[in-house]
């Protein structure tokens, strides 16, 4: 099908506007009918609202085999990826990353045998966490993977908020984007019905659970390793930590939940149609929830495997596996949550604008 | 969908009533919202159910995929409906559409049971949705469903599965056999392999006749070829037909269909919601010869585009052309297509492929015949034009302000009126007398009470009572 030419998302996009029996699905609907034609900006900005609940596909009349061919949850997967790709530097890369799994094993590794080689010549110190790699030997590392993504992320994201007009924001509009993204509530089906995605013409919450597992634990792991950080160099209390510290609780938390979450996440996705998403891009999209899916599940076998010899190699492994998620942030599909926040906190100035 | 559909040739030697065993306690032909309430509710009484669609899966649900609300009284609000709407108030819209062309008693038993149906909908899983935007004039009288009448008929369907209805699509029901009003069988061709199909009941809920033209044209002559059927193509009425020919009592005017006027580059079937065009209003209206043939300002446009389906059909090749200037390109609905547009009023007039003089005059002649005064776009505002025939009796602006926009308009046959009489229990009845076991809802019995014009999401509510009713009555005559 033609999905990627912003000539079909018009087309599509003015069958919409004259029907508008979606309306009740999500915001991305609510927001299409403010327009009476539709330029570029105002396709990729509908486009970042859309979450592929897929609850327009099911419910209109004019899919294929209909002359108005309509697919309206594959045309705005296309052209949000391809806003991703246009927007974060070098585009190259980003292309690259979105459509297939091969640099996401190359970079693992890499990684790999870069971390070991440096295990192994002899750097390590006498800490008791780090008897396999030096914690100043994985900051700096870690440090620049951690920082240089961040970087281009930021310009990336500046550039599409420019790119839709989006103006200064208010406290306002941050707030109600980071509550409809907390709840997912563009993935509720307008009514908490749930949504379409793997289920055909049924409603379900798979995949809003799913991604609220995914979501949350990783907040909950990023959280860890940052309350790490803090005892580490503030209160000089390097690990390892206790079941019951902090860094534990919400390690292991966060850990069970990414892993439950991209588990399901994958599995949701092969049960789909691929037809109503990004096909071009599957393979990319398994290669990044399968990375979080191993990120989480090694640093799991880590926890209840620590102090054993099958731990130092295992370690390596884990690291080069996060290592590769940090440079991958802002070339993977880590870059739709970023720019999701951003639409909707544009949706909501437009709005708030709009009086 | 733009094609016409074939209907098989019948093998009528495999139809043997009396013999073989019979499949089902009862047999529901059709697949649209009455079919599929009454076979809801069949199935809920316990009864065996086989649904005989004839579309594909694809393509299920019959006009109630285009569908997108239902008409209800209420006393309080109820669900998304704001405030109240009196059952005497319903049927006062009732009689001002239909022009007192209604059964009575029919038509209160609907009114007065849609209340307790919307209860019934939500119940079977269909949502609804506040009022759509461009639309917040129904928000009192129309429940709107989420995501449409595809999302509603989708539904009933997991219903009926969930409740085991055999759903068998691709099923053409090609002859019923059917004497002193009791009905053994029906010969069904599912997917070109014909059999005969035995049940204790039948509830017949498939439709009208406007996808056959070659029907239409017995009443319209060959205009009827360049009409366009604006929903599923599947509705060519053989069954009706036949009923009519076995002795079922005809309601309804024969040869009346209720047309409006639709973007005339719509799909021949199945363009659906999206090909209505509300410019007219705005705009002047000139045949293939260029020439104006009707007030375009009588009234606001959903009281009027009724007329307008009838008024294109009677113009050369069917066809007419809305031509509106810029200042009133933003007072309507978007349309499905981009309007033809020009910096010139020849250059647009040669794009439409009008004749050049006599459509320039008639628009001249039209803006100078304008006067002063406020133009309001959501009232009747009385700007009427002076001096020239036919009259513009509201809205009237000189089409003077360029870009100019035209847009072609056809006749979109919506349905049909001609249908089968029925009781208050959905029963046909054939030469006077109560049918045992044939029943009807839906578009085929809409006749009764609709006799003519239309009442936005009416149909539905005909359809959900009279499909209820059908199937709970079959229902009991079956568990006899």
């Amino acid at each position: 099908m033609q999905t990627n030419n912003y000539d079909e998302a018009v087309r599509q996009l003015t069958v919409c506007n004259s029907c508008r029996y979606c309306e009740g699905y999500c915001n991305a609907f609510q927001a299409l009918t403010r327009y009476r034609s539709f330029d570029k900006p105002t396709v990729s900005h509908l486009a970042n609202l859309c979450h592929n609940c897929r609850g327009c596909y099911y419910a209109c009349q004019y899919t294929e085999p209909h002359e108005f061919a309509l697919n309206i949850p594959a045309l705005l997967a296309d052209i949000r990826a391809k806003n991703w790709e246009q927007h974060v530097k070098p585009s190259a890369i980003s292309k690259i990353m979105q459509i297939s799994i091969w640099p996401y094993v190359a970079l693992t590794a890499m990684f790999t045998v870069l971390l070991t080689v440096v295990s192994q010549t002899g750097w390590s110190s006498s800490e008791a966490f780090y008897t396999s790699i030096s914690h100043t030997t994985l900051v700096s590392i870690f440090l620049p993977l951690f920082i240089l993504p961040w970087v281009s992320l930021s310009l990336g994201v500046r550039s599409y908020w420019k790119s839709v007009g989006g103006s200064k924001l208010a406290l306002s509009d941050l707030k109600t984007a980071f509550g409809s993204a907390a709840s997912m509530k563009n993935l509720s089906g307008g009514q908490g019905q749930g949504c379409n995605y793997e289920s055909t013409e049924r409603y379900t919450h798979n995949r809003r659970w799913a991604h609220h597992a995914t979501m949350y634990g990783f907040l909950l792991c990023f959280a860890s390793t940052s309350v790490a950080t803090v005892l580490h160099y503030v209160f000089n209390m390097p690990a390892p930590y206790s079941l019951f510290s902090l860094p534990k609780l919400l390690g292991i938390s966060g850990g069970l939940l990414l892993s439950y979450g991209t588990f399901m996440l994958a599995l949701l996705k092969w049960k789909s149609d691929s037809a109503l998403g990004s096909v071009s891009r599957t393979s990319g999209e398994y290669a990044f929830i399968g990375l979080l899916f191993l990120v989480s599940t090694t640093g799991l076998i880590l926890y209840w495997s620590g102090g054993t010899s099958f731990a130092t190699g295992w370690l390596v492994f884990h690291l080069a596996l996060v290592a590769t998620f940090f440079v991958s942030i802002p070339y993977s599909k880590m870059v739709h949550g970023i720019f999701r926040i951003a639409a909707l906190s544009r949706e909501a100035q437009i709005q708030r604008l709009a009086g | 969908m733009s094609k016409a559909i074939k209907t098989p040739k019948p093998d009528y030697s495999i139809m043997t009533p009396g013999q073989g065993p019979v499949l089902a306690d009862l047999i529901v032909i059709g697949g649209g919202n009455a079919a599929l309430c009454a076979a809801i509710c069949a199935a809920e009484a316990g009864l065996s159910v086989t649904l005989l669609e004839r579309a594909p899966r694809v393509y299920r649900g019959g006009n109630s995929r285009h569908t997108r609300n239902f008409r209800c009284a209420h006393d309080a609000p109820l669900g998304v409906l704001v405030d109240e709407y009196a059952e005497d108030e319903f049927y006062d819209d009732l009689l001002l559409v239909t022009k007192g062309n209604t059964d009575e008693a029919l038509a209160k038993q609907v009114i007065a049971s849609s209340p307790e149906a919307y209860e019934w909908m939500t119940k079977q899983g269909v949502m609804f949705q506040p009022s759509l935007s461009g639309t917040l004039s129904l928000s009192r009288t129309n429940a709107f469903f989420l995501g449409g009448g595809k999302a509603l008929v989708n539904a009933y369907f997991q219903r009926c599965e969930a409740l085991g209805v055999r759903v068998v699509y691709q099923a053409t029901v090609l002859d019923m056999h059917i004497e002193q009003g009791r009905c053994d069988g029906a010969l069904v061709d599912v997917d070109g392999r014909q059999e005969y199909m035995r049940a204790k009941s039948f509830v017949v809920a498939c439709g009208g006749f406007e996808s056959n033209k070659e029907w239409l044209q017995e009443a319209w002559g060959p205009a009827a070829k360049n009409f366009l059927i604006r929903g599923t193509p599947y509705n060519r009425g053989e069954i009706l037909k036949q009923l009519l020919e076995k002795g079922a009592d005809s309601i309804g005017d024969p040869t009346q269909c209720h047309a409006v006027a639709i973007d005339g580059r719509s799909p021949e079937y199945d363009g659906g919601i999206v090909t209505r065009l509300d410019c007219v209003p705005f705009s002047v209206v000139v045949n293939k010869d260029g020439k104006r043939f009707y007030d375009e300002g009588e009234d606001v446009w959903p009281k009027r585009y009724a007329i307008w389906g009838r008024l294109v059909a009677q113009q050369p090749d069917q066809v007419a052309y809305s031509i509106i200037d810029n200042k009133s390109s933003e007072l309507f609905m978007p349309s499905v297509f981009p309007a033809t547009q020009c910096d010139s009023l020849p250059e647009l007039i040669d794009k439409l492929g009008l004749p050049a003089e006599e459509t320039l005059a008639s628009i001249e002649a039209f803006n100078n015949a304008c006067a002063d005064g406020e133009f309001k776009a959501t009232e009747l505002d009385g700007l009427a034009t002076n001096g020239v025939t036919p009259a513009k009796t509201n809205w009237a602006r000189p089409i003077d302000t360029p870009p100019y926009f035209g847009y072609s308009l056809r006749p979109g046959v919506t349905f049909t009126y001609l249908g089968v009489n029925v009781d208050s229990s959905a029963r046909v009845t054939f030469d006077g007398h109560e049918s045992e076991n044939v029943w009807a809802a839906g578009e085929i019995v809409a006749g009764n009470i609709l006799g003519q014009g239309y009442l936005a999401g009416f149909g539905m509510t005909i359809g959900t009572v009279f499909g209820r009713i059908a199937g709970m009555e079959a229902a009991n005559y079956a568990n006899q």
